[in-house]
C-alpha cells in the first residue's frame, strides 16, 4: 500500500473511531441548529431566510470543536517525531491527515446538512446551495484550522485558544460560503461570483495551511 | 555598525539610552503642533467640530496596519535569519498594536454616531478592523500560552504571517464591498480629495504618532530583554542549587 493511503486510512480510521468519532461533531451541528429557533423565534419565515447562515455557522463551530485532535494525540504518542525523521514531506503529510480529518468530520456535517436544512424551513433550491457550497467551503476551514492545530500543538489545553486563533481567518470562507448560499433566494444577486471565491479560498488554504502547519510543527518538535 | 551588530542586546540596549531622549523629544514637539494645528484647523461645512475626531482615529487606524506590517516583517526576520531582536520586536508591537486598533474602533464609534446615526455598521472596513483587533488579542493571547519565549517565537512568527494575508483584505475591502464607510481619501492615483487644511493637520499627527510608536516600541522592547534576562537569570540559580548551598555556607563561615 502507497505510504499516503496508508497514513489516510489510518487516520480516517482513528478519527472515525476514538471518543465518539464522527457522530460527535454531527451531534454538535444538530444542537446548534436546534438552539438556534429558540433564540430567534420559531417564525418558519425568518427562519427560512437566516437557515442557510444557521448551518453555516453551525458547521464552522463543529469543525473548531474538532481541530484539537488533529495533531494533539500524533504529538502525545510521538508519531509526530517519526513523520518527521521518515523524511517525507511534512507539508503532504499534513494535506493527507487533513483530508482524513476532513472526510471523519467535515464529510458527515455535510452530509446531514440535507436533513437539518427541513428543521430551517429551507426551500429545495436553497437546501442544495447550502449543500454546495458547504462541500466546497469545509475543506477550507479544515485546512484554516490545521494552522492553528500545528500552532498550537505544543499546548495541553489549546482548545479554547485554538477556536480563537482560527475564527479571524475563516471569515472569508463563511463570508463567500453564506453570501452564495442565500444568493439563490435572490433576485439580483449572483451565486457563482462568490462560489468561484469560495473555490479560489479553499484552494488557496489548500496551499498556506500545510505548508504553515508543516512548519509549526518542525518547530513544536524539537 | 549594521545589521548583525544589532542581534546583540547589549549593544541594541546602549542604542536604544542614546537615541530615546531625542524620539521623545521630537514626539512631543509633534503632538504640540499637531495637536494646536488639530483645534485650529477650520470646521467641516458639513460635519462640524466632530471632524476633529479624525486626527486621532486616521493616524490610530493607520498605526493599527502598520503595526501588523512590522510584526510581519519581524515574523520573516525571526523564521529567516532566526534574529533574536525580531522575536522581541513581534512580542513588543502586539499590545501597541492592539492599542491602535482598539482606539481607531472606539474613536469611530464615538464619530459614527454623530454622523451616521448609530455605534457600529457592519461594514467590511469596520469589520476587517475588529478582526484585526481579535487576530492582536490571540496572538497576544498565544504568547502569554507560551511560556518558553524562545519556543514561542516561530509558531508564533507563522501565524503573524497567515494572518498578514488579512491585511490587504482590510485594505481593499473598502472597493470590494463599497458600503457606508467613505472610501479612501488620502492615498488615491488622482490625489488626495481632502481639504489641505485638514491634510495638513492630520500628516502631522500621523508623523506624530509613528513617533509616538517607535518611541513606546523601543521602550517595550526594552521591557522585553531585560524580563528576559532575568528569566534566565532565575533558571539558572533554579538549575544550581548547590552552588547556592555552597553560597550559604560561605556566608555562615
Amino acid at each position: 500500500m502507497h505510504w499516503i493511503t496508508a497514513l489516510f486510512l489510518r487516520d480516517f480510521k482513528l478519527a472515525v473511531r476514538v471518543g465518539g468519532g464522527a457522530l460527535i461533531g454531527v451531534l454538535f451541528f444538530l444542537a446548534v441548529v436546534t438552539v438556534f429557533p429558540f433564540g430567534v423565534g420559531p417564525d418558519l419565515k425568518l427562519l427560512a431566510r437566516i437557515g442557510s447562515a444557521v448551518l453555516w455557522i453551525g458547521a464552522l463551530l463543529s469543525t473548531l470543536l474538532g481541530l484539537d485532535r488533529l495533531f494533539q494525540a500524533d504529538r502525545d504518542d510521538g508519531t509526530l517525531d517519526l513523520y518527521l525523521l521518515a523524511g517525507r514531506p511534512m507539508e503532504l503529510v499534513v494535506l493527507v491527515k487533513c483530508a482524513a480529518h476532513w472526510a471523519a468530520t467535515g464529510l458527515p456535517l455535510v452530509l446531514a446538512t440535507p436533513l437539518f436544512a427541513l428543521f430551517l424551513n429551507l426551500e429545495p433550491i436553497a437546501i442544495g446551495a447550502v449543500t454546495l457550497t458547504l462541500v466546497i467551503g469545509t475543506p477550507a476551514l479544515t485546512l484554516i484550522g490545521a494552522v492553528g492545530a500545528g500552532v498550537t500543538v505544543s499546548l495541553r489545553r489549546g482548545g479554547v485558544l485554538l477556536a480563537i486563533l482560527v475564527v479571524p481567518l475563516s471569515i472569508p470562507v463563511l463570508i463567500f460560503g453564506v453570501s452564495s448560499a442565500t444568493a439563490v433566494l435572490s433576485a439580483t444577486a449572483s451565486f457563482t461570483t462568490p462560489l468561484l471565491y469560495l473555490g479560489a479560498v479553499t484552494l488557496f488554504a489548500g496551499v498556506v495551511g500545510p505548508v504553515s502547519a508543516a512548519a509549526a510543527l518542525r518547530y513544536a518538535s524539537d | 555598525m549594521n545589521f548583525y551588530d544589532l542581534a546583540n542586546p547589549s549593544f541594541f540596549l546602549r542604542l536604544v539610552t542614546r537615541v530615546l531622549p531625542w524620539l521623545v523629544a521630537i514626539t512631543l514637539l509633534l503632538f504640540a503642533a499637531g495637536l494646536y494645528l488639530a483645534f485650529t484647523a477650520p470646521q467641516d461645512y458639513q460635519q462640524g467640530i466632530t471632524v476633529r475626531i479624525m486626527f486621532v482615529h486616521v493616524p490610530a487606524a493607520w498605526l493599527g496596519m502598520f503595526c501588523y506590517g512590522l510584526m510581519a516583517i519581524a515574523s520573516i526576520g525571526s523564521l529567516v535569519w532566526r534574529h533574536p531582536l525580531a522575536d522581541v520586536s513581534a512580542k513588543a508591537a502586539a499590545p501597541l498594536g492592539a492599542c491602535f486598533t482598539f482606539l481607531a474602533l472606539f474613536t469611530g464609534a464615538v464619530w459614527g454616531q454623530p454622523m451616521w446615526g448609530t455605534w457600529w455598521v457592519w461594514d467590511a472596513r469596520l469589520t476587517s478592523f475588529l478582526v484585526l483587533f481579535i487576530m492582536y488579542l490571540g496572538i497576544i493571547a498565544l504568547w502569554k500560552t507560551l511560556d518558553d519565549p524562545n519556543k514561542a517565537a516561530r509558531p508564533i512568527a507563522i501565524l503573524t504571517l497567515v494572518g498578514a494575508l488579512n491585511l490587504p483584505i482590510i485594505k481593499f475591502s473598502v472597493d470590494l464591498w463599497n458600503t457606508l464607510h467613505q472610501p479612501a481619501s488620502v492615498f488615491r492615483m488622482d490625489g488626495p480629495t481632502i481639504h489641505p487644511a485638514l491634510l495638513v493637520p492630520l500628516l502631522v499627527m500621523a508623523l506624530a504618532f509613528t513617533f509616538f510608536f517607535v518611541v513606546m516600541h523601543l521602550m517595550s522592547m526594552r521591557n522585553e530583554i531585560y524580563r528576559r534576562r532575568v528569566r534566565a537569570m532565575r533558571m539558572r540559580a533554579a538549575a544550581a542549587p548547590s552552588a547556592r548551598a555552597s553560597l550559604a555556607e560561605t556566608n555562615k563561615a
